[in-house]
């Protein structure tokens, strides 16, 4: 009877936290691709060189938005998302 | 005051990445798990309907012919029935799963627009070769929405479904008004401004 459950909880245990690792990893991971994405091309961050730029071009620069995308996502879905898959896999 | 076209593509880009990311969570954590909170299944169906929002000034400003009127329109008109779609079988007003056509829909008719309304051919410039590429995306991957309508619990199909928002994303980051691409750029697409 114990073995039942010693051999089903590791399983269970592995498959949950795999869920909740690719959840809480999928942020980061967009923050640090529009990281070295701004690292191989620097000259697409106008912040780097903001003397006589537009609004525009001081607002959309693509690695930064990558990075915003990547800090939205991990903060207002992910953060709540792991809170229920703990709660559900309880 | 306006923001460069290539600008605009990279905010539609923004969004595309984040819709990817809200619906690759919702496939691996399963549709349970994502509706345990009321907000957020409305989520991306609601981001697809904003975007459809915004394609009408994109359409009003960025008019440089007939044809990127018709195609800017019928974007903004797509966007806005599958979002609104979704948002009304998520919210149960609508019970048919074949509302859910709404979606390949709009994948077709994006990729049609896209392949109409770029005039130039595929080395023109980067924009161009962008907008051909982007064009035959969106019509291969209108196939994995399709799928999605009868198979709609397919890990597959969610997954794959979200990666081409990613692949999407990429493409628009890297359009720009004038640039070479494979270093080929028509002496009467411009100069490039930066």
């Amino acid at each position: 009877m114990s073995s039942t459950y010693v051999r089903s909880l590791p399983a269970a245990r592995t498959r949950r936290s795999r869920r909740a690792q690719v959840i809480s990893l999928l942020g980061p991971a967009t923050i640090a691709a529009g990281f070295l994405w701004a690292l191989l091309q620097p000259y697409r961050l106008t912040l780097l060189h903001p003397m006589h730029q537009g609004f525009w071009w001081l607002v959309t620069e693509p690695p930064l938005l990558v990075m915003v995308a990547g800090v939205i996502f991990a903060l207002v879905v992910a953060r709540p998302l792991l809170v229920d898959l703990a709660e559900t896999e309880q | 005051m306006e923001p460069h076209a290539e600008m605009v593509h990279w905010m539609f880009a923004t969004c595309l990445l984040l819709l990817g990311l809200f619906l690759l969570a919702e496939a691996v954590v399963g549709p349970e798990v994502w509706a345990r909170r009321a907000w957020r299944p409305y989520l991306w169906p609601g981001l697809a309907f904003t975007m459809g929002i915004f394609m009408w000034p994109v359409m009003a400003f960025y008019t440089n012919s007939a044809i990127h009127m018709y195609a800017h329109g019928s974007w903004a008109q797509v966007l806005m029935l599958a979002g609104g779609a979704e948002l009304g079988l998520v919210h149960g007003r609508l019970q048919s799963r074949w509302w859910r056509l709404t979606m390949p829909l709009a994948f077709a008719v994006t990729g049609i627009a896209f392949l109409v309304h770029e005039q130039n051919t595929w080395y023109f410039a980067r924009s161009a070769f962008l907008h051909h590429v982007l064009g035959w995306t969106f019509l291969g991957a209108a196939l994995i929405p399709l799928g999605l309508v009868f198979k709609p619990r397919a890990i597959a199909l969610q997954s794959s479904f979200a990666v081409t928002f990613f692949v999407l994303a990429a493409m628009l980051y890297c359009d720009r008004d004038i640039a070479p691409i494979f270093g080929h750029l028509s002496p009467l697409a411009g100069i490039p401004h930066r």
